[in-house]
């Protein structure tokens, strides 16, 4: 407990200091303010750094696999064309991510268009929250996979299947989480649309839709999450192009480097749609705005 | 003479885990227009929900609420309420906030410039002209209160219902506004019910204080009539022989006769 209190116990006055020394604009000002954007950038950076000594220390113990100076030449040469195509199955890498991004697009697409009104008749009446919770709880832990043979017999051709697969992976989390925003919409604001007696429009759209807006825009980047998750493993297994046809490919040329940059370029464009939808999140729900 | 609100032979049972729960019993009370009536007793009294009767929120389980001749059978801008937390939609401004209670009761007949200068007056009323382009976070707590009863008096209500609306503010900015309701109302020749507990706040704003007994079957105890000319001025009665008086009769009702063991 003692140490506890004597490390912490110090650090109020020195933020303290350091806050009240940024206000002046004076050179000794800017000492706090460098040392603030070196705290923010240094740790990550440290990280990367670690991450890439990781793998080039287990990449010269294990033969096949390439190491980062290796796997980045290859991604040079990669990225320096990426909009090629050789026929049906060899494109260039750009046109492998646009239709990646294209099937989760429609596929999410689709499920919001369902799952939102869906999630909201949930949340709003009980007798179709008893009807379809059942449905909601027993096909939700269902591995996204699964739904494959279903999408392939229904529609008899790979895209369609893959496509249904990202849909219905990613409708339970826009269904649950907008169930759950209308049905916590606070009774105070529905006192306020009842003792106003407003009409049932007035009511969608001034009070339960801005108030429930935060969680379908947590719902769609659950959703978005699982899609871009779902999509790898689903044109691994339909072909076509697309980033996981493509990473399934390579291993067949067995072009590690390419699986390798294929794992990175999803990680960065996953990180770059969650981003995305923060921003939004930011820019149109209430609970953020200043 | 016709009455303008009644609330006849009320009584109201809620549905618990451990049975019925009878919550008030035998209510009667009748208010006349531009009458301001106070709700006061210990918390659990039935005050509130006596209030949300009178809103249309809850139904009694017996007798009814007759308004202008009228059984009340739910909610209508004829009777706005101002809520204790204010109940702001965080995503409007408080002109939005404000127009959604306008364009509600007036749209039908008015046009919308008319409608913009109703929503004007009314923050202007309660001396928030200047804010009016804020968010209810950007504000602080005694001004969503007054955006709270600008909505409601912009309404034109032949009620006014109030409940605790002054309870989570600090005791100056409560003071400041129990003034400015006081103005607010003798302008508007409002009739008002309001739930506090608060005895000054009672004596100074009431026509009649109505003081509850404690629940479970709560009802009216009795009734002070607040004899006190208007306007009234704060300062000046605090030494007023009526002011006390009335004082007196509402705390000893409250700490003799209804005074709870475990309270």
């Amino acid at each position: 407990m003692t140490a506890a209190v004597n490390e912490t116990s110090p650090v109020p006055p020195a933020g303290n200091a350091a806050r009240l020394a940024v206000v002046p604009k004076t050179k000794a000002g800017m000492k706090p303010l460098l040392l603030k954007i070196v705290m923010t950038v240094l740790p990550p950076l440290l990280g990367i750094l670690l991450f890439i000594g990781v793998w080039a220390i287990v990449a010269k113990t294990s033969p096949n696999l390439p190491g980062p100076a290796k796997t980045w030449l290859s991604a040079v040469q990669l990225f320096s064309d990426p909009f090629y195509v050789k026929g049906p199955n060899d494109q260039g890498i750009g046109w492998n991510i646009l239709n990646s991004l294209k099937r989760v697009g429609i596929g999410f697409g689709l499920a919001a268009v369902i799952g939102i009104p869906v999630g909201f008749l949930i949340g709003r009446v009980a007798f179709i929250n008893a009807m379809l919770s059942p449905i909601v709880s027993l096909l939700r832990p269902v591995s996204p996979l699964a739904w494959l043979p279903i999408g392939l017999l229904v529609f008899k051709a790979a895209n369609p299947a893959a496509i249904w697969v990202i849909f219905i992976s990613s409708i339970w989390p826009l269904i649950i989480n907008t169930a759950v925003g209308v049905s916590r919409v606070p009774q105070d604001y529905l006192n306020v649309a009842k003792v106003l007696d407003l009409s049932t429009g007035k009511v969608i759209t001034r009070i339960l839709l801005p108030a429930t807006l935060p969680y379908i825009l947590t719902g769609i980047r659950l959703s978005i999450g699982v899609a871009w998750l779902v999509i790898v493993a689903a044109e691994m297994l339909t072909g076509g192009v697309g980033i996981g046809f493509w990473v399934w490919d390579e291993w067949n040329n067995l072009n590690v480097e390419h699986i390798i940059i294929a794992i990175f370029v999803v990680g960065i464009i996953g990180l770059l749609l969650e981003q995305m939808l923060v921003f939004v999140a930011k820019r149109f729900s209430y609970e953020y705005q200043a | 003479m016709q009455k303008f609100l009644s609330i006849e032979n009320v009584g109201m049972e809620f549905e618990t885990k451990r049975g019925a729960f009878e919550a008030l019993r035998g209510v009667n009370l009748t208010i006349q227009p531009g009458e301001f009536v106070s709700l006061i007793g210990h918390s659990g009294c039935g005050k509130s929900t006596l209030l949300n009767m009178i809103a249309g929120l809850l139904f009694p389980t017996h007798g009814g609420v007759i308004l202008s001749g009228r059984e009340i059978k739910g909610a209508g801008p004829d009777r706005a309420v101002v809520f204790q937390n204010h109940s702001l939609l965080p995503w409007l401004t408080c002109f939005d906030n404000v127009y959604l209670a306008v364009e509600r009761v007036f749209a039908a007949t008015e046009s919308k410039a008319a409608l913009k200068e109703r929503t004007h007056a009314a923050l202007t009323m309660v001396g928030l002209a200047n804010a009016e382009m804020k968010h209810p976070n950007e504000i602080s707590g005694g001004m969503k209160q007054r955006v709270g009863i600008a909505r409601a008096i912009a309404m034109q209500p032949s009620v006014l219902l109030l409940d605790e609306p002054f309870g989570a503010l600090d005791a100056l900015t409560r003071a400041k506004l129990q003034d400015e309701l006081m103005g607010i109302v003798a302008e508007l020749k409002s009739t008002v019910v309001m739930v506090t507990h608060d005895v000054d706040e009672a004596v100074l704003l009431s026509d009649r204080i109505v003081m509850m007994t404690n629940g479970p079957a709560a009802t009216i105890g009795d009734i002070v009539e607040v004899k006190l000319e208007r306007p009234r001025q704060r300062l000046a009665l605090l030494a007023d022989a009526t002011y006390l008086d009335c004082r007196r009769q509402v705390l000893e009702f409250l700490y003799q006769k209804q005074l709870r063991a475990a309270a």
